[in-house]
């Protein structure tokens, strides 16, 4: 039979699930009598450990004060009004309305997610399923050292290579046949820096994060759902499509929700080619901003104490989203990680 | 029929398997290529002076000799030459000003790359006792209910943006100080490798046989004592893994540090100023108008590329020897 009865023994991976497969014996749980020495010892470890915790509740309890004067004074329009304008003039009074930045950061993720879901789950099923052997290992360590560039990296190559191929090559084309009639891709290109550039940066940038959790979470798939696929006459890609992906479904997800957070709260990339402007344009050329960019650009400069703490209830938004789909994300990938443990004693 | 049913099963089959390794192809191509731009045209603008010197205002003007020396900047104030205007010929005339604008790249990187040790090296510090207890903690006491809560609290540090905790300190530390410095950017840069360093403690403990530690305790050993002698040495070189791999993506930061750091042009050894920082350096030039400041963004890509993705590979090829030895 053609089976393969495959390779796959524990095997160290990200979330280091394999390591596991035994249970640990009771006395190492802490639930045995402490010997002499040991009391000190177990309350260090939770002092330090609790320092993480800690340091999540200063995170989150700083944003929250600092932004209080803010949040007073504009509630929701923080988020959703138009016009970011943080300095008084004759005709525009102080207003921080952070829709223009809210909108880029939901656009430039919907862009992004929407090019690199798909092609990094192909990646994912290619490098767990479908890959020779020997391409395996060396495509594997090419995506995980990918994941670790620098983004200000991504900004330096979108600047000044992508920015000026992809207008020259797309944009301007396409703005003067389509742009006509579809106001999304309207002209005029300035300077190429935009949503649509931006998106397709981080597309890239999230694509090993997404594709490497995807193979890790279709690693965990027992043999046995293939095998048994495979012995009643299926090809290997329905094997893949009815028993390894419905299997693991709820860990992809959770894998491109991880990629969602980062595409939301990436930073450098999004500064260096959004184009920071905070106009509303129809246009997905034209430039925007950022939440995430905003707050690098302006927080440093920032002319007031209403303008500081306006900034930082963005930054709060912005957490308060990525801890979200965090939470989400986490909880799908331990249900399956639950479920598989279950298939497998 | 069965035959028509067989022969589109098997077409449905290869266009997929096709489509995911056309897939894989597509999407490794743009990365390799940014790997190949940054490597062929940062390593253009590799020079010797680009490792032993400091930031030089772009200029067309002679080097300095020992009859018209440069203008000495104090070497206390960061933003000393920071204000000094391009210098072009004596004459003064456009022309000139259009050579200043194409004037060949001038200076190094060295502050930079001072620096971005510096505040990595110092962040690592901050994370590196409450990273490893953390993962002690998590790894020797794993089922008590508190673990899961530090599990999560550390899956919230690692998922929340880089910006965040630029934010965080710049409240905390240089609001507070009315200072930047580089110890505010190695506390921010500590918030993000602290869970790296936690995790991976963990899964490393996790991974010495249990054997281990019942051989230590039939010995007599507290649970303290094995994980001090018998665990954490057998555990030693992942944990260094850990903490390279937090290295170096605490090196690759930028957003924190803009917030935090703010950058210098010169060498400075006072961490409780301002400090100049790779990454900062490869922003900066890349915004900046003169084409001789945007290739030394190129070259300054290159060094911390090359810093980020050696550290990377190191790991990788220690952890997978390890991997093999210890099982």
């Amino acid at each position: 039979m053609a089976v393969r009865i495959s390779i796959r023994t524990a095997h160290y991976d990200v979330e280091g699930q394999m390591a596991q497969q035994s249970t640990p014996p009771q006395w190492s749980t802490g639930k045995s009598p402490l010997r002499h020495g040991d009391v000190p010892f177990r309350a260090g470890t939770v002092a330090l450990a609790s320092a993480v915790v800690l340091l999540v509740f200063a995170v989150a309890w700083m944003l929250y004060t600092s932004s209080q004067e803010a949040r007073t004074a504009f509630g929701w329009d923080l988020l959703f009004g138009s016009t970011w304008n943080p300095v008084e003039t004759e005709l525009n009074p102080v207003s921080f309305g952070g829709w223009p930045a809210v909108r880029g950061t939901l656009l430039s993720a919907l862009i992004a997610l929407i090019i690199a879901a798909p092609l990094a789950v192909a990646i994912g099923i290619y490098l767990a399923e479908l890959c020779p052997p020997v391409l395996r290992t060396p495509l594997s360590f090419l995506v995980e050292l990918l994941a670790a560039v620098p983004s200000v990296i991504y900004g330096v190559w979108g600047v000044f290579v992508f920015v000026p191929f992809f207008s020259s090559a797309v944009a301007e084309p396409l703005s003067a046949t389509v742009g006509a009639i579809v106001p999304w891709f309207a002209g005029p290109i300035a300077t190429g820096r935009g949503l649509i550039v931006t998106g397709i940066i981080l597309a890239l940038m999230i694509l090993p994060t997404i594709a490497s959790l995807t193979r890790d979470v279709l690693r965990l798939v027992p043999n046995t759902q293939r095998e048994a696929m495979l012995a009643i006459g299926a090809t290997r890609w329905e094997t893949i499509w009815l028993a390894v992906i419905p299997y693991s479904r709820a860990g992809i997800i959770g894998a491109i929700m991880l990629g969602l957070g980062r595409a939301l709260g990436e930073t450098m990339a999004a500064t260096m080619l959004v184009g920071n402007t905070q106009r509303i344009s129809e246009s997905l050329f034209a430039p925007a901003t950022t939440a995430a960019s905003l707050v690098a650009n302006e927080l440093t400069n920032s002319v007031s104490s209403l303008h500081e703490s306006a900034l930082i209830s963005v930054a709060f938004a912005l957490f308060g989203i990525t801890l979200f789909l965090n939470f989400g994300a986490r909880l799908l990938i331990w249900f399956v990680e639950r479920n598989t443990r279950g298939g497998r004693s | 029929m069965r035959t028509f049913n067989y022969r589109r099963r098997k077409l449905v089959d290869q266009l997929m398997r096709g489509l995911s390794a056309l897939a894989t192809g597509c999407a490794v191509i743009p990365l390799i290529a940014i790997i190949g731009y940054v490597l062929t045209i940062g390593s253009g603008a590799m020079s010797w002076s680009f490792f032993t010197d400091v930031y030089q205002p772009p200029s067309n003007a002679p080097e300095p000799t020992a009859d018209a020396p440069e203008v000495a900047y104090d070497p206390n104030d960061p933003f000393a030459n920071l204000t000094v205007e391009p210098v072009g010929d004596p004459t003064g005339s456009t022309e000139d000003v259009t050579n200043v604008y194409n004037a060949a790249p001038r200076g190094g990187v060295l502050h930079g790359i001072l620096g971005t040790l510096t505040i990595a090296g110092i962040g690592l510090l901050f994370a590196l006792p409450i990273g490893i207890f953390a993962g002690i903690y998590l790894s020797e006491f794993r089922n008590e209910r508190f673990a899961t809560i530090v599990r999560f609290c550390c899956d919230v540090l690692s998922g929340s943006p880089s910006i965040v905790a630029g934010v965080t300190i710049y409240v905390l530390v240089v609001l507070q100080t009315q200072q930047f410095s580089a110890v505010a950017g190695s506390m921010a840069l500590a918030i993000l490798m602290i869970p790296i360093v936690t995790r991976t403690t963990e899964e490393m403990l996790k991974l010495v046989p249990e054997t281990m530690r019942e051989a230590a305790r039939g010995l007599g050993a507290p649970t303290w004592y094995s994980t001090f002698t018998v665990v954490l040495p057998a555990a030693l070189p992942g944990i260094v893994t850990g903490v390279m791999l937090a290295f170096a993506r605490g090196a690759g930061e930028t957003a924190p540090l803009i917030l935090t750091v703010l950058g210098s042009n010169i060498i400075s050894t006072d961490i409780f100023k301002p400090m100049a920082a790779l990454p900062l350096l490869t922003y900066r030039y890349t915004e900046s108008p003169y084409p001789g400041e945007n290739t030394q963004a190129w070259g300054a890509a290159f060094v911390l590329m090359m810093l980020v993705l050696l550290m990377n590979i190191l790991v990788r090829v220690a952890t997978r020897k390890s991997g093999g030895n210890s099982r």
